[in-house]
């Protein structure tokens, strides 16, 4: 069978972050700290118990610093996974910050994010778990929400609107308790569309997940575990 | 960004996980287990009105359908088709078999012989595949299923690999059923697959006093060197037997006094028989004299 169970289309960006090539370094780490800003600034917020200004700090600082150190592309795949890398240097800078008793002082290009969103979505989280599994929750969180608009944003290129409203309703809104009826008769389509329209989605949603997935691990059995983590830990 | 609240993240995870069955024959029932490299769900064949089960698989280059495909026993589940989902996995079906795990059966059936004899039987299809170039490498109480009339069928062969595969270094296995040699990313080979049926027979001994020849069959199976275990599934079967039997076993060497013992219990009705004899005689010769 030549048929790929998961999608090969992009790269990984961890192999790009030691890329030759400037630009190819840039673009991947944005796409990195696209994934992982918000896991580790709630991460220092909830494990560390940092305050919001430190933990911004913290978090702006890491990038900022191993973007210029380039230690990120230090990275050895045989040793754990770039997700457990990641945390572990982070770990690290906060405790080198703690020990020199002040906030690191940010350097360089900064890296535009949204604390105040972040900041918002900390109060609506579950109850606080320990801080490796609270990592990865986060972490499964924001790979999700970047696959989510992603496919949101191929959607209005497609002119499939339609298609992730019904998605958007039922999946993410979580509009259970709505019938497949209650959405054709609101979206103009028939029933049997509402069926298909979701099963498009669903199946175009495990594809960005996936890719997002594949760009944010070094190696094919990392990223196997990796997707096992992420699609096999609900139940 | 969407903010996806804990209760959307389980419902994301499963619906991405979930196997999208459109324009196969097949409908999705329920999820039965999780194993090797891949979900087994029931899936109901449209087509032939009948329920099966479903693997889907992480990693179509193990070839697992091709292996399983490949041994044509009656304690292996046969494969019936094998396909691709819409989203591209890969998927195989396969007979579903109705029955509980081993690790199961074991809550509810205590005799040590009809445990002893049970193992026999999983012996036989794990000695088929190693005749045939295969090893499971991940043979557990929870990859034997003992189905209604007692058959045992061995499970999940996601892990599997042929001889003439190229070693993989990828430690796979369970803690507690892998052998030394597995754990530290070796090569295993049919003396692994024994290390683990060792530990199989253990667990089905476990809480149950041992004699001395039925331990020496458990450490010769799980011996840490590859080269002092059985050197193949049937001869660690033979000697469960011959254990069964009363006659010895090749992993221990018996004194006299045990030989003596065990030669009594085997011959208890011969020894009854010509002691009832010998007392016969006795009465006779004294009623006799009198």
């Amino acid at each position: 069978m030549s048929v790929a169970p998961f999608p090969t289309t992009r790269r990984s960006v961890v192999i790009a972050l030691a890329s030759a090539d400037a630009a190819e370094r840039t673009r991947a780490f944005d796409t990195l700290v696209a994934c992982y800003w918000k896991p580790l600034y709630k991460y220092a917020r909830v494990a560390w118990h940092r305050s919001r200004e430190d933990a911004e700090d913290l978090t702006q600082s890491f990038f900022t610093r191993a973007f210029e150190k380039e230690s990120l592309a230090t990275y050895d795949g045989a040793k754990a996974s770039f997700r457990t890398f990641l945390r572990l240097l982070f770990d690290r800078h906060v405790s080198n910050d703690w020990k020199a008793g002040q906030r690191l002082k940010r350097g360089g290009a900064e890296v535009h994010l949204d604390f105040e969103a972040a900041e918002a979505e900390i109060g609506r989280d579950s109850a606080p778990v320990a801080p490796d599994e609270y990592f990865h929750r986060e972490w499964v969180r924001s790979v999700f929400s970047v696959a989510v608009e992603r496919l949101r944003a191929a959607c209005a290129v497609e002119g499939k609107q339609t298609h992730f409203a019904i998605f958007e309703r039922y999946d993410l809104e979580r509009e259970r308790e709505t019938s497949y009826r209650e959405l054709a008769a609101r979206y103009g389509i028939a029933e049997t569309q509402v069926t298909n329209y979701l099963a498009a989605m669903r199946r175009r949603f495990r594809e960005q997940v996936l890719e997002a997935l594949r760009e944010v691990t070094a190696t094919e059995r990392e990223f196997r575990a990796e997707a096992r983590a992420l699609l096999g830990g609900s139940r | 960004m969407t903010w996806l609240s804990d209760d959307t993240l389980s419902h994301l995870q499963y619906i991405a996980e979930t196997p999208d069955l459109t324009g196969t024959r097949y409908q999705l029932v329920r999820e039965l287990g999780r194993g090797g490299m891949g979900v087994v769900y029931e899936v109901h064949d449209r087509e032939l009105d009948r329920s099966v089960a479903m693997k889907v698989v992480d990693d179509p280059a193990r070839g697992e359908a091709q292996i399983i495909a490949a041994l044509e026993h009656p304690g292996i589940v046969p494969v019936h088709d094998t396909g691709v989902l819409a989203d591209g996995r890969l998927y195989y079906t396969m007979k579903l078999v109705r029955g509980v795990r081993l690790d199961e059966w074991r809550r509810d059936h205590r005799g040590r012989t009809e445990a002893l004899r049970l193992f026999t039987r999983i012996c036989e299809p794990v000695a088929f595949a190693h005749a045939n170039g295969v090893v499971h490498r991940d043979l557990k109480p929870e990859n034997v299923m003992v189905g209604e009339f007692g058959a045992v069928l061995v499970m999940d062969w996601g892990v599997a690999r042929t001889d003439d595969v190229e070693h993989d270094r990828v430690i796979v296995g369970t803690l507690g059923y892998m052998p030394p040699e597995q754990s530290r990313g070796e090569r295993a080979d049919a003396r692994s697959d024994i290390y683990a049926l060792g530990a199989m027979l253990q667990f089905l001994l476990h809480g149950e006093p041992v004699p001395r020849p039925l331990q020496a069959i458990v450490q010769r199976a799980m011996a840490k060197e590859p080269r002092d275990r059985y050197a193949d599934a049937r001869e660690l079967a033979t000697d469960v037997l011959c254990f069964l039997d009363g006659e010895p076993v090749s992993a221990y060497r018996e004194s006299v006094f045990e030989r003596s013992g065990r030669w009594i219990g085997r011959h208890r009705a011969l020894l009854a028989i010509v002691a009832a004899y010998l007392v016969m005689r006795v009465i006779v010769f004294f009623s006799m004299k009198l």
